[in-house]
């Protein structure tokens, strides 16, 4: 155990690790209400799912397409989100680790 | 189908082969510490990193599995594919970067970072054994499947391969190599199937496909009466009666069709494979639409299926189509999909009928069709959950699966863990959208093997040429090359580092560490060659939802409590762990899923003998394994 992989980066601070979480987490939630809606859907209401929806193509597929470009966008939106090193530490990165 | 292997397929086969092993012993110079062996001297960069996630999370088991399940039913496999990248959703969202932060090689380590407990690590390590263990049996056995047709080896070989330019893989250069294995398999991946689904769309629909300007033999579905024409149509006798078949005899060889109507006046033209077992001798010889199964003169074959019925309008071929156009036009055709069913014709005679079924697009592209899914179109309560539990454990096993946790430890800090997850989420997402087309793509190509729907994915690219279908070929293989090797060193990892170093507390030097990690390696890989042999004969798919089961119920409640709780205590983890770990293998062992499949039962009978109400355990043992948690840790408290 004597290397220590870890170097100590401001992403270490505590106020940026409990400021990413806390984006992660919401972006999560969104992420999260967007797909129980897609499995109750088809649990509960396949016939829905079947019907035309978007440009002549049916539900499961736009949503299904959806899902998947949601995850790349919520992603997108967290990266720029937690891109700047914590705001308010940001004159002095250094201090208090 | 009898596959014969073309030259080309062996070279390009034997190309992708040496190359990686070339890079392998390239880059083993390199890795000598444990730093460099277990975690690629988290060196990676992470680009690199997120492609490699991309070939480490791509199994056989998704290319290959979902490709095939969309092609013979449609929008299901979709839904794998949907449930697969939810996941990562919660990898970047959730665990990526404080796993990052607490850990070291493994996920052990990153559980254990507060409490340094033996128990922790125990559980923790056992439960990435066993998962390692439920991934890689299906990975292996596909392996075989696919060997077998494309290079004319027996399974067994296919499986020895396999396991052997893995281990080679993991012993030289551990996780560097394992690294650009991946890397490379990703990208090939990515790339070549965004090709195909190009030609697919540019090739737009057609009634009348076509290989090499050969238009595809058709089997033929007619009216009842010009079916038999001046046939003789033979008595329901035996197995056969109440079967939805008519037999006609035409002079000596015999013709099975499949009514298409409950009436019976449209009938299609079924194909079947019978074995007959000579009583005297117990030798067996195979028969394909009654004739010796062979590509000899007076042998035949089972023909290739995989065509429409009807097009929208009645016309004949589309032309090339838009992206969402082809999902339009599937929408209002029809289609004509493959079953089988086996019928016990006598004690010397085993009939397997491959019957074609015309389906709806509107059905096809919608949930319910794969006997997995088929809960969501029922009334039944349970059934509804049991897919509601499936999609669960998809949603919350691909941040607790451990060959994509060790992951996170080859990039330098957190914020490249970040990003790989998110180049990891594009180079996923942008392939689990080609695998609907890949899919209905093959269903619609004419090339399709009624008989393995695994290989429906490189049938797809024969239809496109020879040289396409050599390279799809070696791209699956080296598929799964690259998810066994991240398997075997989440093992090795699991067994080297946790148990032998951290739990029985043997001192290694930094070499011995190495040396230990790589003799791990080396029996798991024989491990993993011999259930791939032993689980030939088992279709194996629905491993992987097993895997992903285990994974969420066994490690998601514990890292997620160890986040977000400060409760927690080390009895707690080690008891969630072992709690859902335990909870979901003995489900999963009492379902009907297991009975049918792995314990041999018919249908009716693994459905009466199954224990719990449903097959996939996630939406109980999940929840579950957070109660143990939180109760254990309530009572093995501190008092302040």
């Amino acid at each position: 155990m004597s290397d220590d992989p870890k170097p100590h980066d401001r992403e270490d601070h505590p106020e940026v690790i409990t400021r990413n979480s806390r984006i992660g987490l919401f972006l999560f939630m969104i992420y999260l209400a967007f797909y129980a809606g897609f499995m109750l859907l088809s649990a509960f209401n396949p016939e829905a799912m079947s019907k035309p929806f978007l440009a002549g193509v049916n539900l499961a597929i736009i949503y299904g397409m959806a899902l998947i470009l949601a995850a790349l966008v919520l992603a997108a939106i967290y990266m720029f989100m937690v891109r700047s090193p914590a705001a308010p530490k940001k004159a002095d990165p250094g201090e208090g680790i | 189908m009898i596959h014969e292997a073309s030259f080309i397929t062996v070279a390009v086969f034997g190309l992708f082969v040496a190359a990686v092993l070339g890079l392998s012993f390239y880059l083993g110079r390199k890795a000598k510490s444990a730093k460099g062996y277990y975690a690629a001297h988290g060196g990676v960069h992470w680009f690199v990193n997120g492609v490699a996630f991309a070939g480490d999370y791509l199994s056989a088991a998704s290319f290959l599995g979902i490709c095939g399940m969309i092609a013979f039913y449609g929008y299901d496999g979709f839904l794998y594919s949907i449930g697969f990248l939810a996941g990562w959703v919660v990898a970047l969202f959730v665990v990526a970067e404080p796993l990052r932060r607490l850990g070291k090689y493994t996920f052990a380590d990153a559980l254990d970072s507060q409490f340094n407990s033996r128990g922790i690590k125990m559980a923790a390590a056992i439960a990435t054994l066993v998962v390692s263990i439920f991934y890689l049996i299906p990975q292996m056995s596909g392996a075989g499947a696919l060997v077998k047709p494309l290079l004319g080896f027996p399974h067994a070989v296919g499986v020895i391969i396999v396991g052997v330019v893995v281990v080679t893989i993991v012993v030289t250069a551990g996780m560097v190599s394992t690294t650009w294995v991946q890397f490379i398999k990703g990208s090939l991946l990515v790339v070549f199937c965004a090709l195909l689904t190009i030609a697919i769309l540019a090739r737009g629909l057609t009634i009348e496909p076509a290989v090499d300007g050969k238009p595809v033999h058709k089997m033929p579905i007619l009216s009842a009466t010009e079916a038999v024409g001046n046939g003789k149509v033979l008595a329901e006798n035996e197995a056969w009666k109440g079967k939805p078949y008519v037999r006609i005899d035409r002079g000596g060889s015999v013709e099975i069709w499949r009514k298409l109507d409950a009436e019976g006046t449209l009938l299609g033209k079924a194909q079947y494979l019978s074995v007959v077992t000579d009583p005297q001798s117990g030798k067996t010889m195979a028969f394909a639409n009654g004739k010796p199964h062979g590509l000899g003169e007076g042998e035949a074959d089972l023909h290739p299926v995989g065509y429409l019925y009807k097009l929208p309008g009645g016309v004949k071929e589309t032309g090339s189509v838009g992206p969402l156009e082809y999902f339009k036009i599937l929408q209002d055709s029809e289609v004509v999909l493959w079953s089988n069913e086996k019928i016990e014709e006598s004690n010397t005679v085993s009939t397997t009928v491959y019957f074609p079924r015309i389906v709806k697009g509107q059905d096809i592209l919608s949930p319910g069709s794969h006997p997995t899914f088929k809960g969501v179109r029922s009334d039944d309560f349970i059934k509804k959950l049991d897919f509601l539990s499936l999609m669960l454990a998809l949603f919350c096993g691909t941040a607790s699966l451990p060959h994509i946790l060790i992951r996170y430890y080859t990039v330098k800090d957190q914020a490249s863990a970040r990003k790989s997850t998110v180049v990891g989420i594009a180079a996923i997402g942008f392939f689990y959208i080609l695998t609907l087309y890949l899919g209905l793509g093959a269903m619609t190509s004419g090339t399709l093997d009624p008989t393995i729907t695994n290989m429906a994915a490189p049938l797809l690219a024969k239809s496109f040429g020879a040289l396409p279908f050599a390279i799809i070929s070696a791209i699956a293989f080296t598929t799964v090359l690259g998810t066994v090797s991240g398997l075997i060193m989440a093992a090795s990892g699991a067994v080297a580092h946790d148990i032998m170093e951290n739990v029985m507390k043997i001192k290694f030097t930094d070499e011995g560490k190495v040396r230990a990690g790589k003799a791990v390696a080396v029996v798991v890989g024989v491990i993993a060659i011999l259930l791939g042999i032993a689980f030939e004969k088992l279709n194996v798919g629905f491993l992987v939802g097993w895997a992903f089961n285990i994974a969420a119920s066994a490690n998601l409640p514990a890292i997620v409590m160890l986040l977000f709780w400060k409760g927690t205590t080390k009895q707690g983890i080690t008891w969630s762990i072992i709690v859902g770990m335990v909870s979901s293998l003995g489900w999963i062992l009492l379902s009907e899923q297991a009975f049918k499949n792995v314990y041999g039962y018919s249908s009716a009978d693994a459905a009466a003998s199954a224990v719990v109400p449903f097959s996939q355990p996630g939406i109980v043992t999940i929840p579950l394994a957070f109660i143990v948690l939180v109760l254990v840790s309530l009572m093995t408290k501190k008092k302040a």
